[in-house]
């Protein structure tokens, strides 16, 4: 192998480099033209003064925590129990999580219209409030599989068993057990999943549009359709958190136990 | 929680032998989440598809999707744009995979590159669309510096951003990076002894790379391009985004649908649906198949 690479190599690498920075500094430049002949930073002070982004975004952000507690809520109990004493439904817990995968949210998000609405058993769709709910049980559903496996990774890593007896002896009931001694234990693992989530959620499109909510993936959207700048000012926002999330992840991976391995 | 019940309960029945399957409350929150909003909604699409207005089984449905110009032509142009952004980014991605893994490029090139596909894979849907808008778009920086620097005026040729093509040019951008991410770890587990034992057998480095690392690569990457094959299929918010409704693939067609049943037909709406079901579920069968043919060799 030759010292400093081969010439292919350096010319793919910068071949996809071009291919992915391009549009990343075109964007921002376009982001920067908002006043006729000068750059300035105007696009990005319309948006962040706009009423409408802080609503769509504070519902967004407000929606995303509550899919992480509801998903930590369904998970962690989950995959502690499975592990525990029925590690024989392993396959068929991790084939479900997958589900959401295979079945597009589109798909998802209709069939919750159709079985949800006004008029059935459980009338999701009749008040604001079960829209809102349903609509974070939806992002839940998203976020599953990412959230199954960090969980189940993190999991791996500690002799969940032993745990559970020392717990036991201890006096712990199994409320005590998840929430103080498995939880702390499985804590970065859970927090690299609801990084992944966060960031899954903020920009969700297809159920918050569905479902007539407020969110922020909606605004940018009808944004779009009549805006110039502000829409090139907000790709570089998302951009950005989509990086924090990212670079969140990585940074806990770090800590995470070294047997692990790393999520994501 | 529905657990400590379980732990009160079973001492107190105090017959062993009689013990009832309390384990399974552990996890019932879990399975009535899955089949309450994923289960039964998708299974509630899939018998509608397959059902007349008043209930009795039909198979017209199903038929209409293949019948109708409008819907065959949506999946089509679905299968395209995603056959083909898998494709291209299926080898576009391996090429840089291969850049980073094989080529000897100092280590921050690797770190670097994995670091920004993990966040590129990610970044879809609506402000990917802006940001190519306002790349390639007619005030674009690109297509500026191509008018006024090379004198190439982009939009006088029969350049078409909101196109097919140009939607495969979108996809490309989490596409690429996605494969980068799958498939680095494949390509990590081509040990360095194969290629010293093909050596050792005379074979030269074309042998060594037609007779084992591709065959043994191959599963991998047969299995990530189906992968991003229903990624893209799947996908709408990008789409809706870049081009409105003026692109006609399925999942625009469904959108439309459930806004307002644009087709006039409920039972069709759902077809519509278990076609997309039916694709992504082909192809991640296709996926599960040729991951467990990769898992021979790479582990």
């Amino acid at each position: 192998m030759k010292k400093g690479g081969h010439w292919w190599a350096w010319l793919t690498f910068f071949l996809g480099m071009g291919y992915f920075i391009i549009p990343l500094v075109a964007t921002f430049e376009f982001s920067m033209r908002m006043k006729r002949g000068e750059y300035s930073f105007e696009a990005y002070r319309v948006v962040f003064a706009s009423s409408q982004f802080q609503q769509t975004f504070t519902y967004s952000v407000v929606a995303a925590i509550f899919t992480i507690i509801l998903g930590v809520l369904i998970v962690v109990p989950t995959a502690y129990w499975v592990r525990l004493r029925m590690p024989y439904l392993r396959p068929i817990i991790e084939f479900i999580t997958l589900l959401p995968l295979v079945i597009p949210a589109i798909v998802i998000v209709f069939g919750y219209i159709r079985m949800y609405g006004t008029n059935s058993w459980l009338p999701f769709l009749g008040t604001t409030t079960g829209t809102n709910i349903l609509l974070v049980i939806g992002y839940a559903v998203l976020a599953l599989p990412y959230m199954y496996r960090a969980v189940d990774t993190g999991l791996r890593t500690i002799d969940v068993k032993t745990l559970t007896e020392a717990a036991q002896i201890m006096g712990a009931g199994w409320a005590t057990i998840i929430g103080r001694v498995i939880l702390p234990n499985v804590l970065i693992a859970v927090l690299s999943g609801a990084f992944l989530t966060f960031a899954i959620v903020l920009g969700e499109f297809t159920m918050a549009s569905l479902l007539n909510r407020p969110a922020f993936g909606p605004y940018m959207q009808n944004l779009g359709a009549n805006r110039a700048y502000e829409p090139a000012a907000l790709a570089i926002i998302a951009f950005l958190l989509t990086w924090g999330c990212m670079t969140a992840i990585q940074f806990l991976a770090r800590y995470a136990p070294k047997s692990a391995n790393r999520p994501n | 929680m529905t657990d400590t019940t379980a732990n009160v309960s079973a001492p107190a029945a105090g017959n062993r032998s009689v013990r009832l399957p309390t384990q399974w409350i552990g996890v019932a929150p879990f399975f009535i989440f899955a089949v309450l909003f994923l289960v039964l909604p998708t299974m509630y699409l899939i018998v509608g598809a397959f059902q007349t207005p008043d209930g009795s089984f039909t198979l017209d449905n199903v038929f209409k999707l293949f019948q109708e110009d409008n819907i065959r032509a949506s999946y089509w142009i679905s299968i395209k744009i995603s056959f083909w952004s898998a494709l291209l980014g299926a080898l576009a991605g391996f090429a840089i995979a291969l850049a980073i893994v094989r080529g000897g490029l100092p280590d921050w090139v690797r770190s670097s590159t994995m670091t920004f596909s993990g966040v590129a894979s990610n970044f879809a849907g609506v402000p990917l669309a802006f940001a190519f808008l306002a790349t390639l778009g007619r005030l674009g920086l690109v297509t500026i510096i191509l008018r006024d620097v090379f004198g190439f005026n982009l939009y006088a040729t029969s350049f078409n951003l909101l196109s097919s093509w140009g939607l495969i040019a979108v996809y490309l951008y989490f596409q690429i990076p996605l494969m980068i991410v799958i498939i680095t770890p494949a390509l990590d587990g081509i040990k360095k002894e194969w290629g010293e034992a093909a050596a050792t057998l005379g074979a030269t480095n074309a042998q060594y790379w037609r007779m084992v690392v591709i065959p043994v690569l191959w599963p991998s990457f047969l299995g990530t391009l189906v992968l991003l094959f229903a990624n893209a299929f799947g996908a709408i918010a990008t789409a809706y985004a870049f081009t409105g409704s003026s692109l006609n693939i399925v999942p625009i067609s469904l959108y439309a649908q459930i806004r307002g049943d644009v087709l006039g037909d409920p039972n069709l709406g759902y077809a519509l649906a278990f076609g997309m079901i039916f694709i992504t579920g082909v192809a991640n069968i296709f996926y599960i198949w040729f991951r467990t043919r990769s898992e021979r060799w790479l582990k």
